[in-house]
């Protein structure tokens, strides 16, 4: 019973917080009051979850869940939705995540807004992201999961569109919204198949009604389901073909992009294929052609962001590669990695963002790296936890990244379902990150001082927005020792367990039992070392190159730039997806719609109710001369009528 | 000679002339422009149903006629005084009996 409470507790705080802003706080309230209202929330929220998941490891093994149904929400015919909310080994994660950092991201964004006017505005919207993303990591069944999905691509728009003075980042808000409008069409026609096959859509349900053998036909109702469902997902996730929102909704505040865009809301996506992986188990075409696209997100996303100017750019182009990873790992059957590596990843991104957020508040506003390097002498504690940041991306053992994307490379090389074509474009995408995070590096903190001293001072930021940094810096190295392999543990004093593995034990499903980790042979052990070392040999050769290019002989990159011309044009112009969008998608589209405007609305529908206007202004016309407003002729229509009466009853 | 004849007068002589009263009273109805002569129709017409009841009354050997007789006559003297009151004031507004005068209704 008490749990029902913590459950209600978690959900709702932020939704008190979001009203209490909205409502009473708009042009009252200045920065520091709302944020602490805001902040205060969250945290409720974050005690609740964290008491939840506490809660959640004292229960014995085997099927360890705290559920809370409230209320029946929808009861149809076949058709029941309670609305159930649930904590689970998977959902743990996430609320541990989205209400722990969302929590730091509340206290950085008071360092980093409260001087904005729109600021209780600003809290209101952040705690109403927070509200739905909970519904959508703990609601039990895919509509309450996709009310969530809905209401954080809400609050998504809202906030990328924060500042909608501003044409330009109104318009990427719009676009966002459209993109994800996309999916979401995908992942309700999803939804329908499913619930046409199974005849329930309770996630528990469904489970005990899966086939267990996988379905070997792309026409079968489970594979046709599970692909619409993931398109929903390309859509939420950023992948291809829908991940051009991304880049673009680094139009709203920084804090924003690290919450929302980079930690969580995004990987909304792979929460949805990890919490169903008893689902896409079943379904291995889907399964391929999720890694496939993963794998191609990786590496399109990784070289765009090598060639980009802008901090946050490069930092949006990074997140839908490392997004791109985890699907990669769902697509080869290793759901549990994908859940590390989110997790990982929210804590190094987010901090990434935060720390970006810190170096754009210190320039006042600048987002461009050419104006800026040798910053880390201004900005030392931005520049150290950033430090944690870029040695966990690029994957540097001990660093959180290191575990949670080696554990991806490796499952996609041994997993029944991987192949090391698959491991082969993971390598190639870590050694891209690995340069092109080095190179941001580079440009932002070493090297020569590029920017005007005369109109910038940079300065450290204020205690607000250096906690939440040196937070996320500690997790970003700890991290990722929730999941350490099992060939490192073996090496390592006192054998630190696979936490993480132990703890989704019975909750995943894996699509074949028997994967190569678990064997634990001696030659697979001595594989696995040698492909970790090359990996990370690699990331390290590119980083090294980087700072080569960047710091060393920066007349190199140039060199370089003149000599592949076109290639680097296609990789700086983002390989012209925005355009081919634009000219075979979009404008083909107006033009329908115009045509549509022009020969079917003017020419035939409006036509048509003008036909009809007329033709009842001519009857209208001819009965008003029956209304002469003479009452003798009235009086003469009554004695007609009753002629006409007594003829047809007495036939006189 | 007298008496004869008027035996012979019988149930329909006596409809023949509420008829011809009552297709009096309807004419005027129609026809007439002073709304003092509309009324007085009317009233011509209710006293021609009258006629025709008492005479079935009569014929049928049923009270039922008569007394409907009375109904309508207390209902012909309301009428009269509402219609008679309307007109009053419509000619205090207008300064007109004319009943063309008054076709605002017009569609």
């Amino acid at each position: 019973m008490t749990n029902e409470y913590f459950i209600a507790i978690m959900l709702l705080s932020p939704l008190v917080g979001f009203l209490i802003n909205g409502i009473f706080g708009r042009g009252r309230w200045g920065g520091y009051t709302s944020g602490a209202i805001a902040t205060f929330f969250a945290l409720t929220s974050f005690a609740s979850a964290a008491y939840l998941v506490f809660g959640l490891t004292e229960l014995a093994d085997g099927p360890r869940i705290i559920s809370a149904t409230f209320f029946d929400w929808i009861t149809v015919d076949e058709l029941k939705i309670p609305a159930r909310f649930v904590v689970d080994p998977i959902s743990a994660i996430m609320v541990l995540v989205v209400t722990g950092v969302g929590t730091l991201i509340h206290l950085f964004s008071i360092g980093y807004m409260h001087e904005d006017r729109g600021v209780t505005k600003y809290f209101s919207y952040l705690n109403f992201f927070l509200f739905n993303m909970l519904v959508l990591v703990t609601g039990d069944s895919l509509p309450i999961m996709f009310v969530g999905w809905e209401g954080v691509g809400l609050a998504s728009y809202l906030l990328i569109g924060f500042w909608f003075n501003d044409e330009e980042k109104a318009t990427a808000g719009m676009k966002a919204f459209i993109t994800n409008r996309i999916g979401d069409a995908a992942f309700i026609i999803g939804m329908f198949i499913l619930f046409f096959h199974f005849g329930t859509l309770e996630f528990e349900k469904i489970n005990s009604l899966v086939p267990v053998g996988p379905t070997l036909s792309w026409l079968s109702p489970l594979t046709l389901g599970t692909l619409l469902l993931f398109i929903g997902a390309t859509g939420k996730s950023a992948q291809i073909p829908l991940y051009v929102w991304l880049p673009d909704a680094m139009a709203g505040p920084t804090p924003v992009s690290a919450l929302i865009h980079a930690a969580t809301m995004v990987t909304a996506g792979v929460y949805m294929i990890v919490r169903l992986s008893f689902l896409f188990a079943a379904a291995p075409y889907t399964l391929m052609v999720i890694a496939i696209i993963g794998a191609l997100t990786v590496v399109l996303a990784a070289t765009i962001g090598l060639a980009q100017w802008d901090i946050k750019k490069v930092l949006a182009y990074s997140t839908v590669s490392q997004l791109g990873y985890m699907f990669l790992a769902c697509g080869v059957g290793a759901f549990g990695a994908a859940l590390f590596h989110l997790m990982t990843h929210a804590f190094f991104k987010a901090l990434m963002f935060l720390g970006s957020g810190s170096v754009i508040h210190g320039m006042h506003h600048e987002q461009d790296m050419r104006r800026m390097g040798g910053l880390k002498k201004y900005l030392p504690i931005t520049y150290f936890t950033f430090l944690a940041g870029w040695l966990a991306i690029i994957g540097m053992p001990p660093f959180a990244g290191f575990f949670s994307k080696d554990e991806i490379l490796w499952q996609s090389f041994s997993s029944s379902n991987g192949h090391w074509i698959f491991w082969a474009i993971g390598v190639l995408g870590a050694t891209l990150t690995s340069f092109y995070m080095t190179r941001l590096m580079a440009l932002t903190f070493w090297g020569q001082e590029r920017f005007d001293k005369k109109h910038h001072h940079p300065h450290e930021s204020p205690y607000s927005m250096l906690i939440p940094l040196i937070a996320l810096a500690v997790l970003s190295i700890v991290g990722g020792w929730l999941g350490i392999p099992h060939v490192i543990s073996e090496v390592l004093p006192a054998h630190p367990a696979n936490v993480l593995e132990h703890w989704l034990e019975g909750s995943l499903v894996h699509p074949i039992a028997a994967t190569a980790v678990d064997g634990g042979h001696a030659d697979h052990a001595a594989l696995e070392w040698g492909l970790m070392g090359l990996s990370v040999g690699l990331a390290l050769l590119s980083a090294v190159t980087a700072y080569v290019f960047y710091i060393v002989k920066p007349e190199i990159p140039k060199l370089l730039v003149q000599k592949l011309g076109q290639a680097y044009e296609l990789v700086f112009n983002k390989y012209y997806v925005d355009e081919i969008y634009q000219r075979y998608i979009l404008n083909p589209l107006v033009k329908a719609s115009e045509d549509l405007w022009l020969y079917v609305d003017v020419r035939i529908i409006d036509k048509l109710t003008y036909v009809l206007t007329d033709m009842s202004i001519g009857t209208g016309k001819m009965s008003k001369a029956m209304q002469t407003g003479n009452i003798q002729t009235y009086a003469l229509y009554i004695v007609m009528g009753v002629a006409i009466i007594l003829t047809i009853f007495f036939g006189v | 000679m007298l008496a004869e004849s008027i035996s012979e007068i019988g149930l329909g002589h006596f409809l023949v002339l509420s008829m011809i009263l009552f297709i009096t009273g309807m004419l005027g109805v129609l026809l007439r422009k002073n709304i003092l002569t509309v009324l007085m129709s009317i009233e011509l017409m209710l006293n021609a149903i009258n006629l025709s009841f008492v005479a079935y009354a009569r014929s049928l050997n049923q009270l039922d006629g008569q007394i409907i007789v009375f109904f309508i006559m207390t209902i012909a003297a309301a009428e009269a005084g509402v219609g008679l009151a309307l007109v009053v004031a419509v000619f205090k507004r207008f300064k007109e009996v004319n009943i063309r005068f008054f076709e605002h209704l017009k569609g």
